[in-house]
């Protein structure tokens, strides 16, 4: 099947972007009303789409458009072309969904800032590059979306770049993911040079011929490419520094759509990692670390868009892992994605109109009983908390649960670390959730008197609430009669082929459950029976100053790579001036010092010069004779 | 008589030029040993004629000498010029080219 309007989903907000920034201070007045009826409008197309899609056959729905030939070198073809799948439209929706109502909630979030035109434009640019992304019908193409949302966030990053720590942020998140493109860019390379082709489909047929070496590097390097984009170990330092960012860009960029970006690169290679069990293990056991990595950094963070952030990390890693699980975890690992899209944007949302209320505050510890002043905004964070501690029946009791129970049933010792190492985090997130919003609106008041907190705007609270609705709700759609792993079947291959089924979905539940409400209890013990002081304790365990400094990711890359780099570039550089500008230099000197000296023979006076030419001549002639003799 | 003290004259004449030249200042005087040793080198051509039995070494002296009569007309004429600038006939105070 071909379309023709695939292409107005990218085009319409690259409209956007390009004419707001052209335009410039012009478009202050109208540009993000521009830009958010672009990103709406992207929106309806992918509706339509998805209508259209729906009145299809299952295997008759994915469309392509073919744009250009983009390279034609000897047998080696790209077209730049899209194609819109049942994988590719959950993306479409989710990101152009969340995108407009995240564009709505900006336009009041940012409407003291003289810049606002600007963030627009940003925002539209990273629609575009993100909707490449997931449309690109081949890893090149996917490659151009994937450089294009990396260059998104890290404008949106240092939106505030007059701030120096924020310049440094964006900076370090743009050096971060270019660890992780050049895996991408090698996993690409690898598969030209083993099958000749680079587009999803031609890799599909050939990896079935592919050496198992092959595939294993190009899994790795995949695996690679998705630890940057999304943040997960070793790769994973930069997303906290990433809250940075206005927090709307944190919502969009750094919780609902731009990290998973690496979730939807394994889940698309399900081919390939199908075929390398060795990348597939690691890239299961890359998403059980990061996810207790992340959760246990959530505990310790007072930045309430940090502690965020540390749950994004640790909720990707539940989808990495679930991607990692094979055919039995990708629709899992694509439903938790998508559940997540609602609530952890919508919490981020939520703490936008905290911080919008109290002038910008992001410590926790300042917050305290919120909830009187801020009602709509507890009341959608709350759900937004319901759903990420998986009680039911909000959304994600539904997706968690089904990646602890997949975990559990991958068999063996693997299944029972992976599983464990799932429950547990579910336990640690149900225990920091219950700290944020404890902290930020149970207990008594901790801020100061010139602190007027007030609920947000409509355009603030609506987006709110409708993604609310979505971390109420998506839970049951996704998972009634399985129609998320009907629909996604004809793209990842589901197969329910549980080997030896340890736990039985009830049983998972229930545990799961129990360890939620073990940790719900743990924070209300320590946060709300005692009182919470408004300055963190400074006396405090080891193991809290560790979490609260990253766990040491920063300390470990930076004695790791940072110093051992700066060494090196030092030697290079001693190395530079003494071998390379020593020997030009030395070149010079010596041929300086050669021509003063015989520039002292010249003296002016031609009677010395004629002495010259006659002691020349006499030497000639006694060479001469010399040499006859 | 001996060919070969022809050629001790000229070998004397030409290093009493030359040292001329070395040792003394006064432009004329340097230009005279030029001159001293141009013919030096003339009867030297001569006599090797002479030895050799062709001409070929007085046509040499020939060609000599119109070039030392170029060469004196063009050196009086500069040295003629210096000495009106300069008041001095010196060979030591023209040295400007060193400054």
């Amino acid at each position: 099947m071909t379309s023709n309007s695939l292409v107005y989903l990218i085009a319409l907000p690259l409209f956007g972007s390009a004419v707001l920034l052209l335009a410039g201070r012009r478009s202050d007045r109208w540009g993000h009303i521009l830009a958010t009826v672009l990103s709406g409008s992207a929106f309806v197309v992918g509706l339509v789409q998805f209508a259209q899609m729906l009145g299809r056959s299952n295997d008759q729905r994915a469309v392509t458009q073919k744009l250009f030939s983009w390279i034609s070198v000897g047998t080696f073809k790209v077209d730049a072309s899209l194609m819109l799948d049942q994988l590719s439209i959950c993306f479409v929706l989710l990101i152009t969904g969340v995108g407009t109502l995240i564009h709505i909630y900006s336009i009041a979030y940012m409407s003291h800032d003289l810049d606002r035109r600007r963030f627009f434009a940003y925002l539209n640019l990273f629609i575009a590059a993100m909707l490449l992304l997931v449309l690109g019908d081949s890893y090149l193409n996917l490659y151009v979306g994937w450089e294009g949302v990396g260059l998104a966030s890290y404008l949106l990053i240092g939106f505030w770049n007059q701030k120096p720590a924020y310049a440094t942020a964006a900076k370090k998140a743009f050096v971060a993911n270019r660890v992780g493109d050049l895996g991408l860019s090698l996993a690409i390379m690898i598969s030209f040079a083993t099958m000749g082709t680079v587009s999803f489909a031609g890799v599909k047929e050939q990896a079935g011929h592919a050496s198992t070496g092959a595939l294993t590097a190009i899994g790795i390097m995949l695996l690679i490419a998705a630890t940057g984009k999304s943040a997960q170990f070793p790769l994973q330092a930069w997303l906290g520094d990433a809250m940075a960012g206005p927090t709307p860009v944190s919502a969009l960029i750094h919780a609902a759509t731009m990290v998973t970006a690496g979730v939807y690169l394994i889940t698309r290679s399900n081919f390939i990692f199908d075929a390398a069990p060795t990348a597939q293990l690691l890239v299961a056991i890359i998403g059980a670390i990061t996810l207790l990595f992340g959760a246990i950094i959530g505990t310790a963070k007072d930045d309430i868009k940090k502690a965020l952030a540390a749950s994004t990390m640790s909720q990707i890693g539940y989808m990495v892992l679930g991607a990692g699980l094979g055919p039995a975890g990708y629709a899992f690992a694509i439903m938790h994605l998508l559940t997540h899209g609602f609530f952890k944007a919508g919490m981020f949302l939520g703490a936008g109109s905290v911080m919008h209320g109290m002038d910008d505050e992001v410590n926790m510890r300042r917050y305290g009983g919120l909830r009187k002043f801020m009602p709509i905004t507890f009341a959608t964070f709350g759900l937004g908390y319901l759903a990420i501690i998986g009680v039911p029946p909000f959304a994600g009791f539904y997706s968690k649960d089904k990646i602890i129970e997949v975990a559990f049933n991958a068999g063996g010792i693997k299944g029972i670390t992976l599983g464990g190492a799932a429950l547990l985090g579910a336990a640690i997130t149900a225990f920091y959730m219950t700290r944020v919003v404890i902290l930020t609106f149970a207990g008594s008041k901790r801020w100061d008197d010139k602190a007027h907190p007030h609920e947000s705007p409509a355009l603030m609270w609506l987006p709110m609430v409708l993604l609310a609705v979505g971390s109420v709700t998506s839970g049951i759609i996704f998972t009634h009669g399985n129609s998320l792993q009907n629909w996604l079947a004809p793209v990842v291959a589901t197969s329910p082929a549980h080997e030896g089924e340890l736990l039985k979905p009830a049983v998972v539940s229930i545990l799961a459950l129990v360890l939620v409400l073990a940790g719900v209890g743990l924070a209300i013990m320590k946060y709300l029976r005692k009182p919470v002081p408004s300055e963190a304790p400074t006396d405090v365990s080891i193991f809290t100053r560790i979490a609260r400094r990253d766990l040491l990711q920063d300390d470990f890359n930076e004695a790791v790579f940072m110093r051992p780099g700066q060494k090196l570039t030092e030697v290079l550089v001693a190395t530079d001036e003494l071998l390379v500008d020593g020997a030009v230099r030395g070149v010079a000197h010596i041929t300086q010092s050669t021509g003063r000296t015989l520039g002292m023979t010249q003296t002016g006076f031609v009677r010395s010069y004629a002495m010259w030419i006659l002691l020349g001549a006499i030497g000639l002639l006694a060479t001469i004779w010399v040499v006859t003799l | 008589m001996n060919a070969a003290n022809y050629l001790y004259v000229s070998a004397l004449l030409f290093s009493i030029g030359a040292i001329g030249v070395v040792v003394r200042r006064n432009a004329i005087v340097v230009f005279m040993c030029i001159e001293l040793m141009l013919n030096a080198s003339n009867l030297a051509f001569v006599t090797f004629a002479r030895i050799n039995g062709n001409l070929d070494g007085q046509v040499i002296a020939f060609f000599t000498m119109v070039v030392a009569a170029c060469e004196v007309v063009v050196g009086l004429a500069i040295i003629v010029t210096i000495y009106r600038s300069r008041r001095s006939a010196s060979v030591d105070d023209a040295s400007l080219l060193k400054r």
